[in-house]
């Protein structure tokens, strides 16, 4: 790979390596704040290429197809303006497929006085919307993406990279906020458009401290404000859907899944819109206090 | 014909968690999670005290419910009960035994 940089997210390290400078000239710049990882001297968790699909097409029509340590056959090439979002999923995908230190889960969290919430929910739900926005009002962003689930304490692990938002999220989350934060809007990707939010600085310099599950969140965007307990059952069987690594964890992510069910009280939300949520999160977090 | 004898698995094999409504079993040789709910966490339980065959099994789980069948009426659906837990490699037939 003619270019490559390292890159620390929570406890994982990144190689990313590219055959054009362009997107990772944007990544080095979003992630400016982050902790540098030396590739000379320590060999990182992961290794990510973002590589031609046909040798030529470096220079002809460049189109990114994402390989590494983990890769999926049947991924599409990306268009080489959308080189930032590829070297992401495949980040996300290296720790989707290949993370075993933690019970990984599909899910955004933040945190306020040790304490976290952790949403979790399919694509679409807002939980990357939601986050983002916590993030910016009092809470610590923990990660938009992925909670790690200590397998001995318990405890929640951040995985602070960049927050992927989506569509008519970006606007409702990113006004007033500094340009410098915001990466470049990329327009027609597969889930629309696209932009990345870099987290406040103090989410990234406390990305190694964890913080103990208060509250599980289901939220769903787009219906009308209704929320209900869920019961340890069944949070147990979406959290192993919203899982990559249960199956392979065996007895440890067992007991970790059964541990954090049983413990933690879980909500489903349902909000028509972001100050709603907001303003049932407030609720929901003083009756826990 | 005969009943077949049946045999739980042996208490290490299995980690169990009650999650409320249903119970969650982790079964550690084959490294599957299972989610059961009544009748099923309570045949493994009376099952555990020894190998018995649906007869057997019946009369135990009678001693510890109050349950309104009699035993002709429920054995059927017991035997049924414990062809899944077969199934699931939750409980073993003795060898030997009738099939």
């Amino acid at each position: 790979m003619p270019h490559a940089i390292g890159l620390a997210v929570g406890p994982a390290t990144f190689r990313i390596g590219s055959a054009w400078r362009g997107p990772l000239a944007q990544l080095r710049a979003l992630y400016a704040d982050y902790p540098a990882v030396d590739l000379e001297r320590q060999v990182p968790d992961f290794t990510v290429r973002l590589q031609p699909a046909r040798p030529w097409r470096r220079f002809v029509r460049p189109s990114v197809f994402i390989a590494g340590d983990y890769w999926l056959a049947e991924a599409a090439p990306m268009a080489l303006e959308h080189g930032l979002l590829a070297a992401e999923m495949g980040m996300n995908l290296q720790m989707a497929l290949g993370w075993r230190r933690h019970l990984l889960l599909h899910a955004a969290s933040v945190e306020k006085d040790g304490r976290a919430i952790i949403l979790t929910g399919e694509s679409g739900s807002g939980k990357s919307t939601l986050a983002a926005q916590l993030g910016e009002r009092g809470w610590r962003l923990m990660g938009d993406e992925f909670a790690l689930l200590d397998l001995e304490t318990g405890a929640a692990h951040p995985f602070p990279r960049l927050v992927s938002l989506k569509n008519q999220s970006i606007d409702v989350v990113t006004a007033g906020l500094p340009a410098a934060r915001l990466g470049p809007r990329l327009e027609g990707t597969a889930k629309g458009m696209l932009r990345h939010l870099v987290p406040r600085r103090d989410a990234i310099a406390r990305m190694h401290d964890p913080a103990m599950p208060a509250l599980l969140l289901f939220p769903r965007f787009g219906l009308p404000l209704a929320e209900r307990p869920v019961a340890p059952g069944e949070a147990f069987v979406r959290l192993t859907q919203a899982s990559t690594n249960y199956v392979a964890l065996g007895e440890p992510g067992f007991r970790a899944l059964t541990r954090f069910v049983t413990g933690v009280p879980a909500r489903a939300l349902d909000y028509p819109d972001g100050a709603t949520a907001m303003a049932a999160l407030d609720r929901l977090w003083a009756e826990r206090a | 014909m005969p009943d077949a004898i049946y045999r739980a698995e042996p208490p290490e094999a299995l980690v169990r968690t009650s999650l409320g409504a249903i119970d969650a079993l982790y079964h550690r040789r084959s490294g599957t999670t299972h989610l059961v709910a009544a009748p099923m966490p309570q045949i493994l339980e009376a099952l555990a005290e020894g190998p018995a065959d649906p007869s057997l099994l019946w009369q135990r789980l009678s001693a510890r419910f109050d349950l309104a069948d009699d035993a002709d009426a429920a054995l059927p659906a017991l035997r049924e009960r414990l062809a899944e837990l077969e199934a699931l490699g939750l409980v073993r037939r003795e060898p030997g035994g009738a099939s």
